[in-house]
């Protein structure tokens, strides 16, 4: 009933991040991303600039700290996936545990990849949210695109986009439509039984499959019988101006500076 | 209490900013059939949502002597049906037994009175023989009829109808119309269907770009064709 996409990400704003060209962007944070995860571990003296310049784009794009700190959440489940690394690489011991018969020695240097992995992801998760907040998904489906991902590929991601779009909005219907009908009257014991409620969730599930495939094929009829022929296709694109070359080359040689910097204390020279 | 709704300056926004109401008034006494009518996008849809706080806006909707909120959903949700505009909206299980039989089922009533209230709200709108039969796969209209059944089941006593007749066939219009003469609850129901409004509905109320512009006897009001003309109808 109600449109609003509480998935969609793209926050509608007005500033330069919003306004830079989709491929720019796209190919920016691409590059941006690949140099934090290309930054030797450890290396503590970058992580400070990494985040500084992620808070300051969340400040320019307008999406704001706080929002983006909350946003990046995200990164916990991976923490606990890369937790294990604590013990398994071996080193200076931090200290021992045992469990269950075994012991467990956590070394420092398992500490400090742990902590750099665990950065870097949450700085990458940074940048990618800002990508997103700022850039609506047809043009990030756009910037694919001009990287030359496969035609295929960016199609499938362009579907699934919105078929995750079908099955929310659908789901919401269902929701609605069951709770309008959920009352109470006066003296009588209201809500029906655990296993007829479970029963009815059953259904509604089943229900919501059916409607969602149904409702994707409509869609997918929709769009082929305006001319869709696996391909999203945009207005003409438009030829990057010098202004936004330079943008990117900046962006680039930025990065490639970080990534030295970041040997340099790394002690690689 | 002697209104069955009470609505005073009801504003309420979309969360992409468009305006769906702005600053509605309406009180409907208890015994009233009411026409609810009104261009596209006038706000009928988006008034009837929060007929059973499926919306909350600004202002305040008073129901049989309770405040739309939270706290009051349940029991304001068993005195007031509303049947919505698309019947996709409104079906959710799958079949047309446990979708009419959910309401009933859920306010608690033994097994005989839901096998009742059902065999009655099915044979009332004349789906009688699709007890069975899932109710995605029926037509538009077959559904909207099955979409009506399951408000009727729970017996509410206000009845809130969005667009019942668009989409049924000649002879289920027919028998809508005469079903909801006999139905002795009080009524809105928003429509564009002016011949069941002037043969079942002596109030109607006009809406415009999300507010009530007129609201009077549906004998002055609908033949008046240069009234109707203004407010795009
Ligand atoms: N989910 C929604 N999101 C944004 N705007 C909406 C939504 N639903 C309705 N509207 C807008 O609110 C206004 C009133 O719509 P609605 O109540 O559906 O009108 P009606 O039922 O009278 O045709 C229209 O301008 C419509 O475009
Ligand atoms: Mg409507």
């Amino acid at each position: 009933m109600s449109n609003s996409q509480p998935l969609n990400p793209y926050i509608q704003l007005e500033s330069p991040a919003h306004r830079l060209d989709s491929r720019i962007k796209l190919s920016l944070v691409f590059v941006y991303i690949l140099t934090i995860n290309l930054i030797p571990h450890a290396v503590w003296v970058v992580f400070p600039i990494l985040f500084s310049v992620n808070l300051s784009l969340a400040v320019v794009s307008g999406i704001g700290i706080k929002k983006l700190l909350k946003r990046s959440l995200w990164v916990l489940p991976f923490v606990i996936a890369v937790f294990p690394l604590l013990f398994s690489i071996r080193g200076n011991t931090w200290f021992e545990i045992t469990l269950l018969g075994f012991s467990f020695t956590a070394s420092w240097e398992g500490l400090e990849r742990l902590l750099s992995i665990v950065l870097k992801a949450w700085f990458s998760i940074q940048a990618a949210i800002i990508l997103v907040s700022t850039t609506k998904f047809e043009g990030i489906l756009k910037g694919l695109r001009w990287m030359k991902i496969p035609k295929l590929l960016v199609a499938v991601i362009g579907l699934m986009w919105r078929y995750l779009f079908v099955l929310v909005a659908e789901a919401k219907r269902l929701l609605v439509a069951r709770s309008s009908r959920s009352s109470d009257l006066p003296d009588f014991h209201s809500g029906g039984s655990m296993i007829w409620r479970a029963q009815v969730t059953g259904y509604m599930a089943g229900n919501l499959l059916l409607r969602s495939i149904e409702r994707s094929d409509r869609v997918y009829m929709a769009m082929l019988s305006r001319g869709y022929d696996g391909e999203v296709r945009m207005d003409n694109d438009r030829v990057l101006s010098r202004k936004e070359i330079h943008i990117l080359l900046i962006g680039i040689l930025i990065c490639v500076c970080l990534f030295v910097l970041s040997l340099y204390f790394g002690g690689a020279f | 209490m002697s209104y069955v709704i009470r609505i005073k300056s009801l504003s309420y926004r979309y969360p992409d900013q468009q305006i769906g109401l702005n600053g509605v008034d309406l009180t409907i006494l208890p015994g009233e059939k009411v026409a609810l009518v009104g261009a596209n996008g006038a706000g009928k849809s988006t008034l009837i949502h929060h007929l059973n706080g499926i919306l909350i806006g600004e202002g305040d909707v008073n129901i049989l002597g309770m405040t739309v909120e939270k706290k009051n959903l349940k029991r304001i949700r068993g005195k007031v049906g509303v049947v919505f505009q698309n019947p996709d909206d409104q079906l959710f299980s799958s079949t047309v037994y446990e979708d009419v039989a959910y309401g009933p089922i859920y306010q608690g009533l033994n097994k005989q009175e839901v096998k009742k209230r059902v065999a009655e709200a099915l044979s009332m709108v004349g789906m009688q023989d699709y007890i069975d039969r899932n109710s995605y796969y029926l037509s538009i209209g077959e559904k909207k009829r099955v979409s009506i059944a399951t408000v009727l089941s729970m017996q509410p006593e206000f009845l809130v109808m969005d667009e019942p007749t668009s989409g049924l066939d000649p002879r289920a219009r027919r028998e809508l119309i005469n079903l909801l003469q006999q139905l002795p609850q009080t009524m809105l129901i928003a429509t564009h269907d002016l011949d069941l409004v002037e043969k079942i509905l002596p109030r109607t109320v006009i809406m415009y770009r999300g507010q009530v512009v007129v609201d009077g006897p549906t004998s002055q009001i609908i033949p008046d064709s240069n009234l109707l003309e203004n407010y795009g109808l």
